[in-house]
C-alpha cells in the first residue's frame, strides 16, 4: 500500500514537471482567450458564451472559431476599442464575417457585420446572427452545418494612415434555440471541422427532445379521441337525440 | 506479496529517477529540434538616434523592449537577434547596403549575455532590410518548429534593388513556412507601405508604434505568437488538368497558384466516405478591387459534382470557400472500388500591370474524408410532425374513422335483427 503511495506520489511529481513545462497558454482569469489567431489554421477557440479578447493593430486580421450544434441559432458580437482619436485621420469600416468549418461564407440572417466608426468614436460593435443550423444538408447547399464556425474580424475601409494602430477587440459567439420548428432530421458524419472547438452543451446533432413530440403525440390522443366520438354518435344516435327527454 | 512491494518499489524509484534528470537535462539541451524560433530583427540605422517616443530615443525604447522581451520570454521558444546598420558609418552605398550582422544566435538565450549585446547597440549606419531579411531567413534554419522574423525599423530601406517586399514573398513562397511581422517607428506613408507589404506577403502583421509601452507589449505578444499550435501544411503542386493531377491524401497542403491559373489535385474517396475540401487563396499582394475563388469537385467524366465559391472586394488576407461530397455505400455485389475525385482551385484575383506575377498567389487546401451516413429518412427530426394543420388532419381523420365505423357497426346490427 504505502509503495502504491509512494508511486503516486512519483507520478504527481512527474505531472508536475510535465505542467510546469507547458508555458502558461494565452489565458484570462476566467479561461477566455486573450489572443486571437491570424489565419483559417491558428483561429483562437472559444466556447459558447465565453468573451475572447484581443489586442492587436488595425489592419490584422483576426480569427477565432466556435462549435454550434444543430437546432441552434449562433450569434457572434464584435466589439472593437478603437485608439485614440488624436491618433486617428478619419472614419473606418470594420466588418466581421463568418464561415463554416469549410470555410465557407456564411451569410448573417441579422445584425450589423459590417458598421463604420466615426473618428470620434471610441469603439464600434458588430453583430451577425447566422441561419440556424442545421443536423444534415444536401451536399450542393451551403447551409450551416454542425461544427466549427470561423468569424474573422477586421477592419474593411478606412485611412491607409490608421492601418497599424493599437486596437482592442473582444468577440462572444452565444447560442440560441431555434425551437421544435427547426428541428431537423438526418445526421453528418462528423461535425465539420470540429477538432479544436468544444461540443455544445446539448451535442452536434441537438438531442432527441422537441416539441414535435408534443405535437405529434397529441394529435395522436386528439385522433382517438375524434374516433371514439365519430362512434359514439353513429352506434348509439338516439342516446344523443333522447337525452333532453330523459332528462 | 513482496515481489509486487519490490516492483512497486522499483517502478516508483525509475519514475523517480526520470523525475530527478528530466528537468536538469532538458536546461542543458536547450528546447527540442521543434520548438518554435523567432529572430527580431533591429534596425541601427542613424536615423534610430531621433528621440520622439514619449522622450526617448527610438533606439532606447528598443532597447528596453528587448531587455523586456528577453525577460519575458516563453519557455520553449528559441531566440535570435540580428541587426542592420549597426557597423558601417561611412557614406559608401555599397559597403553600408552589407551592413547586418548577427548579434545573438537562434536558440536558447542567456538572459544577460543577449541583453549585454543589444546594450552595447547604437545608431549607426544604412538600412538594408531585403539584406537583413534574408539573411535572418537563413538564421532561422530548416530544423523544424514555426519560423518568426520580428522586424523593427523606423525607416524604408535605401538599398533596393533588392526591393525588401519582393524579398520577403521570394522568402515565404521557399515552401519554408516564414511569418515577418514589422513594427514601424516612423510613420511616413512610404515606410507604412513598405512594411505592410513585408508583412501583407508573408502572412504576417503590419503595427506603427507610438508609445513605449506599445512597442514591448507587441513583441512580447508577437514571440509569443510563435508558439501558437499550427499545422504545418505539407507542400502540393497542383496540376494543370485533372488527368495530370497529383494525387493527395488528407491534410492541409500549400502551392501557389498565379493569376488566372487553375490548380488541380485528385482525391480518392471510398463509398460510404465523404470528401471535404476548404481551399483559400491568399491575397499576398496589391490586387485589383474585385475578387473571388472557386473550388470544384469533378468526377472521372469531368463531370461537375460540387463547387463551392465566394465572391468579395475590398480589403482582404484571403478569400476561400470548400465542399463536401459523399459517396453512397456500395449496393451488396456493386463497386466498391474508391472513387477518383478531382479537386481545383481557381481564384478570380487581378492586380494592375506593375504588380510581380511570380511566384503565384499562396494557396492553402485542406483535405479531409469522414464516414458520411448520407441518408436522412426524413427532414424533420424523427419524422415527427407540429403545428394546427397537423392537428386538425389528425383529429379529422380520427373523427371520419370513428363515423364510418360507427355506421359499418349499425349496418351490421340491422342486417342481423332481419336475419
Amino acid at each position: 500500500m504505502r509503495a502504491f503511495r509512494v508511486l503516486s506520489h512519483a507520478v504527481l511529481a512527474v505531472t508536475a514537471l510535465l505542467a510546469a513545462a507547458v508555458p502558461a497558454s494565452a489565458k484570462g482569469e476566467d479561461g477566455a482567450p486573450t489572443e486571437a489567431g491570424t489565419t483559417f489554421r491558428t483561429a483562437t477557440a472559444v466556447k459558447q458564451g465565453q468573451k475572447a479578447t484581443a489586442s492587436a493593430s488595425a489592419g490584422d486580421y483576426l480569427y477565432w472559431q466556435f462549435p454550434a450544434g444543430a437546432g441552434q441559432r449562433p450569434t457572434a458580437t464584435a466589439t472593437v476599442n478603437l485608439a485614440d482619436v488624436s491618433a486617428r485621420h478619419g472614419a473606418a469600416t470594420w466588418r466581421l464575417d463568418v464561415f463554416d468549418g469549410l470555410r465557407r461564407r456564411q451569410p448573417c440572417a441579422s445584425g450589423e457585420p459590417e458598421k463604420k466608426a466615426g473618428q470620434q468614436d471610441s469603439s464600434v460593435t458588430l453583430t451577425c446572427t447566422l441561419r440556424t443550423v442545421r443536423p444534415w444538408a444536401e451536399r450542393w447547399s451551403d447551409d450551416p452545418l454542425p461544427g466549427a464556425y470561423y468569424l474573422r474580424l477586421t477592419v474593411a475601409d478606412g485611412p491607409e494612415e490608421d492601418l497599424g494602430l493599437p486596437v482592442r477587440a473582444e468577440v462572444e459567439a452565444t447560442a440560441g434555440d431555434a425551437g421544435g420548428a427547426h428541428a431537423g432530421g438526418g445526421e453528418l458524419g462528423a461535425p465539420l471541422h470540429a477538432g479544436a472547438v468544444a461540443e455544445p452543451k446539448d451535442g452536434w446533432t441537438g438531442g432527441w427532445w422537441s416539441d414535435r413530440w408534443l405535437w405529434t403525440g397529441g394529435g395522436a390522443l386528439l385522433a382517438a379521441l375524434a374516433g371514439i366520438g365519430g362512434y359514439t354518435l353513429t352506434r348509439h344516435p338516439h342516446r344523443f337525440r333522447s337525452r333532453p327527454g330523459a332528462g | 506479496m513482496i515481489i509486487t512491494k519490490r516492483l512497486a518499489a522499483g517502478v516508483c524509484a525509475l519514475l523517480a529517477a526520470l523525475a530527478g534528470s528530466a528537468l536538469p537535462a532538458s536546461a542543458a539541451e536547450g528546447p527540442p529540434k521543434d520548438s518554435p524560433k523567432v529572430e527580431l530583427v533591429l534596425d541601427v540605422s542613424g536615423s534610430m538616434r531621433a528621440r520622439d517616443i514619449d522622450g526617448q530615443s527610438r533606439i532606447s525604447v528598443a532597447q528596453q523592449a528587448f531587455d523586456e522581451v528577453i525577460d519575458a520570454l516563453p519557455q520553449g521558444v528559441r531566440l535570435g537577434i540580428r541587426t542592420l546598420g549597426s557597423e558601417y558609418p561611412g557614406e559608401d552605398k555599397t559597403v553600408g547596403c552589407k551592413d547586418t550582422k548577427q548579434l545573438y544566435p537562434v536558440g536558447q538565450v542567456d538572459r544577460t549575455e543577449a541583453k549585454t549585446a543589444v546594450a552595447t547597440l547604437r545608431p549607426t549606419g544604412w538600412t538594408p532590410i531585403g539584406l537583413a531579411l534574408r539573411s535572418a531567413d537563413q538564421d532561422l534554419g530548416t530544423d523544424g518548429g514555426t519560423r518568426r522574423v520580428v522586424l523593427i525599423t523606423d525607416g524604408e530601406d535605401d538599398c533596393a534593388p533588392p526591393d525588401p517586399c519582393d524579398v520577403a514573398r521570394e522568402l515565404a513562397a521557399n515552401g519554408t513556412h516564414l511569418t515577418i511581422d514589422t513594427l514601424g517607428l516612423a510613420h511616413d506613408d512610404k515606410t507604412r507601405a513598405q512594411l505592410e507589404c513585408i508583412a501583407g506577403a508573408t502572412g504576417g502583421t503590419y503595427t506603427s508604434v507610438r508609445h513605449k509601452e506599445e512597442l514591448s507589449g507587441r513583441l512580447k505578444q508577437l514571440v509569443r505568437r510563435s508558439k501558437a499550435p499550427d499545422d504545418t501544411p505539407r507542400p502540393a503542386q497542383g496540376g494543370n488538368d485533372c488527368p495530370s493531377a497529383p494525387e493527395i491524401g488528407t491534410g492541409i497542403f500549400t502551392d501557389r497558384e498565379k493569376f488566372g491559373e487553375h490548380r488541380w489535385y485528385k482525391v480518392k474517396v471510398k463509398p460510404g466516405q465523404e470528401l471535404r475540401a476548404a481551399a483559400s487563396v491568399t491575397a499576398d499582394r496589391q490586387v485589383d478591387r474585385d475578387y473571388g475563388v472557386l473550388v470544384r469537385a469533378v468526377g472521372d467524366n469531368g463531370q461537375e459534382l460540387v463547387r463551392g465559391s465566394d465572391a468579395g472586394s475590398g480589403r482582404t488576407d484571403v478569400m476561400s470557400s470548400g465542399l463536401r461530397y459523399p459517396v453512397g455505400k456500395a449496393k451488396k455485389g456493386g463497386d466498391d472500388q474508391a472513387r477518383t475525385v478531382c479537386l481545383e482551385v481557381s481564384s478570380s484575383f487581378s492586380a494592375p500591370p506593375s504588380v510581380k506575377r511570380d511566384p503565384g498567389l499562396p494557396v492553402e487546401l485542406a483535405v479531409d474524408l469522414v464516414k458520411g451516413p448520407d441518408n436522412p429518412s426524413d427532414l424533420a427530426a424523427f419524422g415527427l410532425g407540429r403545428g394546427w394543420i397537423l392537428l386538425l388532419v389528425l383529429g379529422g381523420t380520427g373523427l371520419i374513422a370513428g363515423l364510418l365505423w360507427g355506421w359499418l357497426a349499425r349496418w351490421r346490427v340491422a342486417v342481423w335483427r332481419e336475419n
